[in-house]
């Protein structure tokens, strides 16, 4: 199934700060997360991940710092900040309303079966 | 080994690329590399080979054309000049570019033609009568001509193009169908502040429309600067040529005087007006930033000299003379304030901590505050007994106005500097009352005449 470029762009933020919330990380592993937890069905580029990160530093929902474990590379770690808490309790609740209200239609349109029901429950 | 080494070499030069990109900054392209290098480990531990791994780490990493355009997005103050984000380079671009030089040109021929054509009518330009007719119309003769560059620049929608049309002649029925005597006060307001309010005009045509985007605004606060800069300088040489002009006639017993106050120097300064924004958009690498860089230089300065200022007031306990100018005076003070300000946030990388200029930047608002506070305070007891002249008023609000502003920017910059808040709250602070200045100046322009009788 290809999730459209829409609802990928949409569902980023909340995504990024709830695997931050989680403990700091960085972007290769934020990437891995966001894989595993949809299954392999949210396909970002990869690249474009760092631009949000560091749109949401702008933000000051997160902040970096660079790090240097022992015998690794060097890399820039992300945290999640006590206002990106609050932004990202603020999207859940959006979220949620929207969830909410796309059950309402499911049930209500019972003709329009989807084709394979599993997914939505899953995913959301 | 040396599969390692294929690896190391194709790896060095796919970042030799990336730092290419003047888009991408070093630290940009080093978090980058370190995610392609992680996404080579883990593909080559599944059991493919390097060249391969490779190959493929860089295929889903993205183009690279559409990274440096999100990375743009997100940094414009990288390169804030290309508001139309590098696209993707197809002909009919190339042939705007082309055009672009021609364009400017015609749009800088209109604006100094433009300032010629009430001459023709009988209104002279170096007549003594009309000189209150080309005092209020100053800016309608170059700034239409501007906008009109930006628009066609931009490809800004019709309805866009509408709204300026209609801004600017809202601008011109305000200058012209209010009965201003020359001397009067009003007329002197109205010279000021149309100019002011038709340049935000102008501002929404850079922005292609887009006057709601906090980024764009800051783009032309940016552009404000700098154009401000390349004008001083055009100005500069065109004293050196007036002065040659004129004694090199001299010395062959022509008198060029006439030639130069009805031409040279109505039309050049209208021509500069377009030639300077041209330069900013086209030449900016050339001269980065040049805004940002004395407010540098002048902000330690001006923050002695107001703490000086503000010692000599406590040391002597002189109160401050509020003479008739004082107003004005510390009006332009606080404008000065906030320019430094604006430019010092224009060029700031936004998640930079707190460091010592920061904290010099507070002190300088805040004395500048202090200050104003002083003076306002002294001015109160005698506003009645002065009465409210369109002047004072005028003062007297522009002080709030810019007061306000820097009051609350004290405040967020305090709770930067104590790393309570993000640097994006002051600069999204500062954009949003752009709006605030726009609708004073349009206020000033279209209420005050009626207002105080045309006095």
């Amino acid at each position: 199934m290809h999730i459209t470029k829409d609802l990928v762009a949409a569902s980023a933020t909340p995504l990024v700060l709830g695997i931050l919330a989680e403990g700091e990380s960085y972007g290769y592993a934020i990437l891995k997360q966001v894989n595993d937890l949809s299954g392999g069905q949210l396909e970002w580029t990869d690249g474009l991940l760092y631009p949000l990160l560091h749109r949401l530093e702008r933000l000051g929902h997160v902040e970096s710092a660079w790090e240097t474990p022992a015998g690794g590379r060097r890399r820039k770690y992300y945290r999640i900040t006590d206002q990106g808490r609050a932004e990202l309790a603020e999207q859940r609740r959006q979220w949620a309303a929207v969830v909410d209200a796309l059950r309402g239609v499911w049930s209500t349109t019972q003709s329009i079966k989807p084709i394979t029901a599993p997914a939505w429950g899953a995913g959301l | 080994m040396t599969v390692d080494n294929d690896l190391e070499g194709q790896i060095a030069e796919w970042r030799a690329y990336i730092h290419r990109r003047r888009e991408l900054h070093h630290t940009d392209a080093e978090e980058l590399e370190d995610h392609l290098r992680s996404r080579i480990t883990e593909l080559t531990e599944a059991g493919l080979r390097a060249d391969e791994s490779f190959l493929i780490a860089v295929k889903r990493m993205g183009s690279l054309d559409e990274l440096s355009r999100e990375f743009a997005r997100e940094h414009s103050e990288r390169l804030w000049k290309q508001l139309v984000l590098p696209g993707e380079p197809d002909a009919p671009t190339a042939a705007r570019s082309r055009r672009e030089l021609p364009v400017m040109v015609l749009c800088a021929a209109v604006a100094a033609l433009a300032i010629k054509v009430p001459s023709w009518f009988g209104v002279d330009l170096s007549g003594d009568d009309d000189a209150g007719f080309y005092a209020r119309n100053a800016s309608l003769f170059a700034l239409p001509a501007l906008a009109a560059y930006f628009a066609w620049q931009r490809r800004v929608g019709l309805r866009v193009i509408g709204a300026l049309a209609l801004l600017f002649v809202l601008g011109a029925v305000a200058a012209n169908a209010y009965p201003l005597a020359d001397d009067s006060q009003t007329m002197v307001l109205t010279a000021i502040h149309l100019p002011i309010a038709l340049w935000l005009v102008v501002g929404v045509a850079y922005v292609g429309g887009d006057w709601r985007s906090d980024r764009r605004r800051m783009d032309f606060i940016r552009f404000t600067g700098e154009w401000l800069i390349y004008f001083v300088l055009i100005g500069l040489g065109g004293g050196v040529l007036t002065g040659i002009t004129v004694n090199a006639f001299a010395a062959i017993g022509l008198d060029a005087e006439g030639f130069i106050q009805s031409w040279l120097l109505p039309c050049g300064a209208m021509a500069a007006v377009i030639v300077s924004a041209w330069l900013v958009e086209a030449k900016q690498s050339v001269i980065e930033n040049m805004a940002p860089v004395l407010t540098r230089v002048f902000t330690p300065l001006f923050t002695a000299t107001l703490l000086a200022f503000l010692v000599a007031v406590v040391w002597t306990t002189n109160g401050i003379d509020v003479e008739r100018d004082a107003l004005i005076l510390f009006d332009l003070l606080l404008v000065i304030v906030l320019g430094m300000l604006l430019y010092a946030i224009s060029a700031r990388d936004l998640t930079a901590r707190p460091g010592l200029f920061d904290r010099l930047q507070l002190a300088l608002i805040v004395s500048a505050l202090i200050i104003d506070v002083l003076v306002l305070a002294a001015i109160t007891g005698r506003i009645t007994e002065w009465g409210f002249s369109p002047n004072k008023t005028a003062a007297l609000g522009e002080n709030l106005v810019l007061l306000a502003n820097l009051a609350w920017s004290a405040w967020l910059y305090l709770g930067f500097v104590r790393g309570r808040m993000p640097f994006a709250r002051l600069e999204r602070w500062q954009t949003r009352y752009v709006l605030v200045y726009a609708g004073w100046a349009w206020a000033v322009v279209l209420a005050f005449p009626p207002l105080f009788n045309f006095a």
